[in-house]
């Protein structure tokens, strides 16, 4: 969900409060851990008799050690780089992120060497958090299956109870920002400004664009590395959680500005930049699968001589749909509501619908803002779930 | 012919060694206990393995720089033989053309391996759908569609009962006439060495010995195969 939207809504319920809402996406990487799990283990487990203790002991808990680092880590990096949310608060000295402080310097300062080297701190900051939690990553070994289907038994008991609250607690943190949105966006939407529209249609190229490269790139080097493990190839699906797309934004700024007006070049750099953000977190999605469809098939498909687009065909795309699919759509979600580079580079031709956002909430005209930010994440859910049914149908 | 010459297989520590050839229509029973190195051999052959000294050959073609997929062989794992996301038929396409694009022929040629290994109207079905020695006999029907000159079998019938895993070598042995394939099948029961009518090659101390007819090496075994038979 775009964090301006959820800003809006935040403040529309809670006054002026920051927090987090990468809670979906978490608790969907955290679930493709469980679907990854074949059943042929959790027959094994039920037969065995585990009880919730000893399936969490030898199932889930190798599960969520190969998943949970990277979800902390796509989380925390969130939260560092997050620059949307402090923007639209408008933060005051106090509630300054280095990123908002990059802005400023190249937006307001034009100070462009003060705004590298705070890049420079940016990168050394997420650097660090990024070797941290790649340390804790171990490969959970389960195994291929058959893709059978084994239903996990209901919970009883008291488990019903916490799981119904624990669920209702994150529907209603969910639910009533959207809510929020929605109802402040609903009377704005007739007096909507027409540069909306446009700029609908630019986020969405913009979204599409870099999902589909982000996509593909996360996905060879997904199947490079599943084949031979290399630093070289972790580290370049890696290295972009270092920066941000202020970071990567301010850099492109100052290669392209001696020779170009920034101005042209708006959208392609922001496809590029989304494209490079969203990598690490496709890649972390796709590479646990990918690894295990390669333990289980890649000799097979090998002695098949199964390669090149007949291997993409058969056997990489309908076993990977499922996590291509959600991927996609997380990325295009991502590149819809970011509000990163293109501050740095965009004109009132340019400008994709965050970036309207903004203007009108700086503008204060807080109503159309509503109003945008509704069309905004009405777009962003379509996109993520377009992609994300779309994989699963495929997968079925 | 296949030549094993003088090859050195490294795994991390182990190491196995074998020197012996075997002509084309050749059955062997590759025999030993667990770890011997039976599979690393099979992995070897299959190409998922370089040696790291000595050459495997088939018709004195050094088969070294042969990629798996294109060496003259099939391989039968000990599971996964089958796509579960592909049908019956999918599954068994691939074996004659990895893109899939079956002709007419093709799928006629499928529907005849089919009707063969006893699948007859299963190929609409997916991996998942069928029983353990349906899945077999699938894995055995693309051998005999791909009808290359080697078999390699990495004890596909193990989980199978008695009954199922006679029924089974009966039909790897049809498989094998009709396709005139050198058959080399890892195995640990000396039941189905015997079944398959040929020689066996006992794997013990780093070594694949050369096979000896199996009739005559269960008579009277050597030392090590004496041990391993527990006699």
């Amino acid at each position: 969900m775009p964090a301006v939207v959820a800003v809006l809504g935040l403040i529309a319920v809670f006054g002026r409060t920051g927090i987090v809402n990468s809670l979906p996406l978490a608790v969907r990487m955290i679930l493709h851990g469980w679907l990854a799990i074949p059943a042929e283990r959790l027959r094994l487990a039920q037969s065995l008799g585990f009880g919730p203790s000893e399936t969490f002991r030898h199932l889930e808990r190798p599960m969520l050690r190969e998943v949970l680092p990277g979800v902390l880590l796509v989380i925390l990096l969130i939260c560092l780089t997050s620059f949307a949310v402090v923007l639209t608060l408008g933060g005051g000295p106090s509630a300054t992120t280095i990123e908002l402080a990059i802005y400023q310097a190249v937006r307001f300062d034009f100070d462009l060497a003060r705004a590298a080297g705070l890049a420079g701190v940016q990168v050394l900051i997420s650097a660090t958090v990024a070797v941290a939690a790649w340390g804790l990553v171990r490969p959970a070994g389960f195994g291929a299956g058959l893709d059978r289907t084994t239903p996990i038994a209901a919970p009883g008991g008291w488990r019903r109870v916490t799981d119904a609250l624990a669920l209702g607690l994150a529907t209603l943190f969910l639910v009533v920002p959207l809510g929020a949105v929605a109802l402040r966006g609903l009377p704005g939407l007739a007096d909507l400004p027409p540069s909306v529209l446009p700029a609908a249609g630019r986020s969405i190229l913009v979204a599409l664009m870099s999902a589909f490269l982000a996509t593909g790139a996360a996905l060879t080097l997904a199947l490079a590395a599943a084949t031979r493990p290399l630093l070289l190839i972790e580290a370049s699906a890696t290295l972009p959680l270092a920066t941000s797309g202020l970071v990567l934004g301010t850099g492109l700024f100052l290669i392209v500005q001696p020779f170009a007006p920034p101005m042209t070049v708006a959208l392609p750099v922001t496809i590029l930049v989304n494209t490079a953000l969203s990598l690490p977190f496709l890649y972390r999605i796709l590479s646990p699968e990918t690894r295990a469809m390669q333990a289980g098939y890649g000799r097979l498909a090998d002695s098949l001589g199964l390669q090149g687009w007949p291997r993409l065909r058969w056997l990489v795309l309908p076993r990977l749909a499922r996590p291509l699919g959600f991927g996609a759509g997380i990325a295009a979600a991502l590149s819809m509501g970011d509000l990163g580079a293109i501050t740095l580079f965009a004109g009132e031709r340019q400008a994709t619908l965050p970036l309207v956002i903004q203007q009108l909430t700086g503008a204060y005209r807080t109503e159309a803002a509503a109003a945008a930010s509704l069309i905004l994440v009405t777009l962003s859910f379509a996109l993520f779930w377009a992609c994300d049914a779309g994989g699963r149908r495929a997968a079925a | 012919m296949l030549q094993l010459d003088r090859l050195t297989l490294a795994h991390g520590s182990f190491r196995l060694t074998a020197d012996w050839s075997a002509a084309a229509g050749d059955r062997i029973a590759i025999m030993g206990p667990s770890g011997a190195g039976k599979s690393t051999l099979l992995s070897a052959i299959a190409g998922f393995l370089q040696p790291t000294d000595g050459q495997i050959r088939w018709q004195g073609q050094d088969l070294g720089p042969v990629p798996g997929g294109q060496r003259p062989l099939t391989i039968l794992f000990q599971d996964q033989n089958l796509f579960p996301h592909l049908t019956v038929v999918q599954n068994l396409g691939l074996g004659l053309r990895p893109d899939l694009r079956l002709s007419r022929d093709e799928r006629l040629q499928i529907d005849a391996a089919l009707d063969r290994t006893g699948l007859a109207g299963l190929g609409p079905r997916r991996p998942a759908e069928l029983s353990g020695g349906q899945a077999s006999r699938a894995a055995l029907a693309r051998a005999l569609l791909r009808a290359r000159p080697i078999l390699l079998l990495d004890e596909p019938f193990a989980a199978l009962g008695p009954a199922l895993r006679q029924d089974m070598l009966a039909l790897l042995r049809e498989v094998a006439d009709d396709t005139g394939a050198l058959v080399l099948m890892v195995t640990h029961d000396p039941a189905d060495a015997l079944a398959l009518q040929g020689r066996t090659a006992f794997v013990a101390d780093g070594q694949v010995a050369a096979p000896v007819d199996t009739v005559q090496l269960l008579a009277d075994p050597p030392a090590a195969v004496r041990d391993y038979l527990g006699r």
